[in-house]
């Protein structure tokens, strides 16, 4: 090898610090422009519809079978040390705080942010994007505010259907699989779980929808080369958004429960 | 006398090593039309993004009405931006809007004009280029690509702009469609007493939208002139060129098979 492993590295650094620099940019400026007026209201709704309720089916599924899974795992564990009344608490709160935002924060980044990553990618390279400018009409106000916008006030949302689908998961195997009582299997899932669980979820689900969505409109704008640079586009943009959120993931929970 | 309408300094551009711009003096009068030719990959269509302001020149001048339009913020930009109109080169319709909503863009999403009017006024226009309201509810990749050209064409003529900017209006359609978009060209731009720059490698189309041409040879404009002086520029580049011949001062860069 000629290149030795630091020049490589270096390489890496540079790059990595570039696209870091260039991202936030873009996000300063894009929050900046969608600040203000005007607000495309239709626009907004339309992302909303697409991010929340067509991921619906999806991140149902998602959550009902975690939730399913964790109460039969956690009882084969628990079982061994008799503390499978603690099995309602550890669904909850495992789902609120951790589970139901990064599962549907990943899952809507699949769905969302590639098909996000893929349209404003196809735009920009049909001349879509420049088309606008044109028609004075800013793609940032225009295409990436509303996208943003809807991504920090539809994943919460997401994310707390996410929790009560999960939770009944939960409550079927409990019940069901598990010969759990009913009553005392909700009791135990209302009586120790505490708003910030919740809270701290939800936090994260708003963080999570901003990166999805500011990833997939990143990529997709700064998309160049027709068919091919779309698809990397496309990757980058899950990509990115999935070690995102598993990162900010950590940070956030330090935020709010380490002290 | 009043200033021209588009006046370009010493404009340059350059993609890192590749300069693609290198010095343009530039001057169109108001109700002209300016037909820049050159080949493939000269900086055609870089010329008319850096006028259109969504490509910023390295260096240079570019005034539009004798106002400084290099560095506009987005507002002034977007006051700018009324005055112009642009024909893409491949149509760039808003696929997921219907033929009208794409032609009643501007007006609507910029100059708050109501759908209904708006609707009425994009039939209108879908008409001034030949094409009946039947199509209005159509998306525009049920469209064939005359047809394509021809709503995007409504749609730059929609705010009833004082310059039109058309990039390559021909490339990619048959004889007959060509002219077809040729001919509404030369009525839009004559209808609306706009301003028009055109850029184009077919000289059929150069010759009969323009009023002044232009050729674009390595980042400079190599020669200017009315229309009817090409046939007798006394240039070598512009012989070749609108003769197509490959033999001559243009080299293609071509390797041995």
């Amino acid at each position: 090898m000629s290149i030795p492993v630091v020049t490589v590295l270096g390489r890496m650094t540079l790059a990595f610090l570039a696209a870091t620099g260039a991202i936030t940019t873009f996000a300063v400026h894009a929050i900046r422009q969608a600040a203000r007026p005007p607000y495309y209201r239709q626009q907004i709704l339309r992302q909303m519809l697409e991010i929340g309720y067509y991921s619906l089916p999806v991140v149902g599924l998602t959550a009902i079978f975690t939730g399913m899974v964790l109460a039969l795992q956690s009882y084969t564990g628990f079982a061994r040390f008799s503390a499978e009344s603690a099995i309602p608490n550890v669904v909850v709160v495992s789902l609120t705080r951790e589970l139901g935002p990064v599962l549907a924060g990943l899952m809507v980044a699949g769905r969302v942010g590639a098909a996000m990553a893929a349209e404003i990618g196809t735009m920009r390279v049909t001349e879509q994007i420049d088309a606008l400018t044109t028609l004075s009409t800013n793609p940032f106000k225009y295409l990436i505010g509303p996208r943003l916008i809807a991504g920090i006030v539809t994943l919460p949302i997401l994310v707390l259907v996410a929790d009560i689908i999960g939770v009944l998961g939960g409550y079927l195997v409990g019940v069901y699989k598990l010969d759990f009582n009913d009553t005392a299997y909700l009791r135990n899932t209302v009586d120790f779980l505490q708003f910030e669980d919740v809270f701290s979820g939800l936090v994260k689900a708003a963080v999570f929808g901003f990166l999805i969505t500011l990833m997939g409109c990143y990529h997709g704008y700064n998309s160049k080369g027709g068919a091919q640079g779309v698809g990397m586009a496309t990757t980058n943009a899950v990509v990115s958004a999935s070690i995102l959120i598993l990162t900010f993931n950590y940070f956030i929970t330090e935020a709010f429960f380490a002290r | 006398m009043s200033p021209p309408k588009i006046s370009l300094r010493g404009v340059t551009k350059a993609f890192g090593a590749k300069k693609v711009l290198q010095g343009i003096d530039l001057d169109v009068a108001a109700g002209e039309s300016v037909v820049v030719i050159g080949g493939s990959g000269s900086g055609k269509s870089v010329l008319l993004k850096c006028i259109l302001g969504l490509i910023r020149p390295d260096a240079g001048s570019i005034k539009i009405d004798g106002e400084e339009s290099v560095d506009l913020g987005d507002d002034g930009r977007a006051r700018t931006m009324k005055k112009f109109g642009m024909l893409f080169q491949g149509g760039a319709l808003f696929d997921s809007l219907t033929v009208w909503e794409n032609v009643a863009f501007g007006p609507m999403q910029s100059d708050g004009v109501v759908p209904a009017k708006a609707r009425k006024a994009a039939i209108e226009k879908l008409g001034a280029v030949g094409l009946g309201p039947e199509i209005c509810d159509l998306r525009p990749s049920e469209l064939s690509g005359g047809m394509q050209k021809r709503v995007a064409l409504a749609r730059a003529i929609a705010r009833e702009p004082e310059i039109i900017f058309f990039d390559e209006p021909t490339t990619g359609l048959d004889p007959i469609m060509a002219d077809v978009i040729n001919e509404l060209i030369v009525k839009c731009v004559s209808d609306l007493g706009a301003t028009a720059v055109s850029i184009t490698h077919d000289m059929a189309s150069a010759r009969k939208i323009g009023h002044r041409i232009g050729m674009l040879y390595d980042g400079k404009l190599i020669w200017q002139g009315p229309v009817a002086d090409i046939d007798r520029s006394g240039n070598a580049h512009v012989d070749q060129f609108i003769h197509g011949r490959a033999e001559g001062p243009i080299q293609m860069q071509v390797r041995k098979l």
